[in-house]
């Protein structure tokens, strides 16, 4: 853990050398979520509501994932440039050093311009709590936490599984946007208005649901009974992270170096 | 011009060796398709107030902006252009005997070309074949269609001489990454990428219809459904043509102003 944190004062270091660019580009990060939340709000005040959900509920939900998703790429941006290393032979350079090449991969690369989508999320966040109606008690709180965590940790395995298939097709793969950016996409509306396959495959297979959705109904007193079920639903989605690891773990031992 | 055209043509078929890429880039904008019609239906299903667009109309508009959407985005770049405006090779396409304006034009408009081409038949196709309310529906005359043919064609130069600007102020800038993403966001939302324009709030229409960069992507697209009526079409295309003609003349003379102050960046 140590290392890791070497390696982010080293990367934050070398990226404040371009101090102009650093703050442009924070100041884009924060403007890209930003309109697609001024869409959001601008289909409520045309609509009103969206079948039950009203403006703050959704908005939370948007806060939740756009926070996850932002501290995921802020963290775990180095399995995404991974097909990079792979291609380039660099990845034996790791291989030969003593530590998990997990956690090297990680520490190979780390977005700060990322904080102005953080920070607009968070200002999301506020505004949609400091509206909504809900009696906030200790277990709640710490359901909001988990919520974000666990949306991180799905981000994050997401990122390892296309970087894990690099392993075997050396270039990057486009797919994996489908569900990065397409997960933080439509995880930012409550997962219910949608058709009720996609609900079903982003719960069980790449639990987003289990990251905003379920305990939002919980945090919101929308849930029916079984409310510790809803609230542990969080540790659920971070059980993803899991076969992912593995599937690394099988990826790294499959690896032969490109050579060049 | 024989000059531009053959540049125009080599991109064009280099851009179409990509097809991998472009596989992968269809399953992306299939799925953004869906889930943004499933939310656009969601928001529908249950209003009470009437919608300013009727849905068919917008699934088509949806479809049309997964299929042609290397027409819209702002931050589909050539890098080969910043790289050669901040490594100094720029030094070389000064010796070219043609125009930088034109050349680089035609390269970018063949890069575009050929990134729809590859994508939009097999988008739209299935777009067609799709069930309802997913389903795309046909023009409502042939000569919709006509019209939404020629007003895509001069949103394409149109978004062209917009990128242009964007290409040319890395002279001044040099480090193109942060100010092309702030015009990018704010370029495709008001080329009604995040939500389309006629369910923006008025004031806000207001402010899209003033700026160029609906007419790239949110009026062709209206007046492929036949939400914008032909005549009012027409009046359009003029207005587009007019567009075209003051973002050249501007693009050309800050081009014509940056080459007398330009450093070439050595390295």
């Amino acid at each position: 853990m140590r290392l890791y944190f070497k390696y982010l004062s080293i990367l934050f270091r070398s990226q404040m050398q371009y101090r102009a660019s650093f703050w442009l580009l924070t100041c884009g990060q924060f403007f890209s979520p930003f309109v697609m939340f001024a869409g959001v709000y601008f289909m409520f005040e045309r609509f009103g509501q969206l079948r039950g959900w009203s403006f703050y509920e959704v908005a939370l939900c948007f806060a939740v994932i756009q926070m996850a998703f932002s501290l995921s790429e802020c963290f775990a941006r180095g399995f995404d440039a991974f097909s990079g290393l792979v291609a380039g032979g660099d990845f034996d350079r790791l291989l030969v050093r003593p530590r998990s090449t997990a956690l090297q991969v990680l520490g190979s690369k780390f977005e700060f311009t990322r904080f102005g989508r953080l920070l607009q999320s968070i200002i999301v966040l506020v505004w949609a709590l400091t509206n909504l109606p809900v009696a906030w008690n200790a277990a709640k709180a710490v359901t909001l936490v988990m919520m974000v965590a666990s949306g991180v940790l799905i981000f994050t395995g997401i990122y390892m599984l296309a970087a894990t298939l690099c392993f075997w097709t050396i270039q990057g793969l486009e797919v994996a946007n489908i569900f990065t950016d397409g997960g933080r996409e439509m995880a930012q509306y409550p997962l219910n208005i949608y058709q009720k396959w996609v609900t079903v495959f982003f719960t069980f297979i790449i639990p987003f649901g289990c990251a905003n959705y379920l305990p939002l109904l919980y945090i919101l007193d929308k849930a029916d009974g079984h409310e510790v079920m809803y609230m542990l639903a969080p540790f659920a989605g971070a059980l993803f992270l899991l076969p992912c690891l593995l599937v690394w773990q099988i990826g790294v031992r499959h690896y032969r170096s490109t050579g060049s | 011009m024989k000059a531009y055209m053959s540049v125009c043509k080599l991109r064009f078929i280099n851009g179409l060796q990509y097809r991998s890429a472009a596989l992968a880039g269809m399953a992306t904008q299939l799925f953004f398709g869906f889930v943004f019609i499933m939310i656009f239906v969601a928001f529908y299903s249950r209003s009470t107030v009437p919608a300013p667009m009727p849905l068919p109309s917008l699934v088509a508009y949806v479809w049309l902006q997964q299929a042609f959407l290397s027409f819209i985005m702002l931050w589909f770049r050539d890098n080969e252009i910043f790289q050669l405006i901040t490594g100094g090779n720029i030094a070389y396409e000064l010796c070219r005997p043609c125009g930088i304006y034109q050349f680089w034009f035609a390269k970018l408009l063949a890069q575009r070309l050929s990134s729809a081409v590859l994508r939009c038949l097999p988008i739209l196709l299935v777009a067609f074949l799709l069930p309802e309310p997913y389903k795309m529906g046909l023009p409502p005359s042939p000569a919709a269609l006509a019209l939404f043919a020629i007003t895509l064609l001069l949103g394409l130069l149109v978004i062209v001489a917009i990128s242009m600007l964007i290409y040319i102020s890395v002279f001044w800038t040099m480090s193109p990454a942060g100010s092309m993403l702030m015009f990018s966001v704010i370029g495709e939302f008001f080329a009604g990428m995040v939500i389309p324009v006629p369910l923006m709030p008025g004031w806000l229409q207001n402010v899209a219809y003033a700026l160029p960069f609906r007419w790239t992507a949110d009026f062709p697209f209206r007046v492929y459904s036949g939400q914008i009526p032909q005549a009012e079409a027409l009046w359009g295309i003029l207005v587009q043509l007019l567009w075209l003609a003051a973002l050249i003349g501007v693009g050309r003379w800050s081009l014509h102003k940056a080459l007398r102050h330009v450093v070439i960046q050595g390295g």
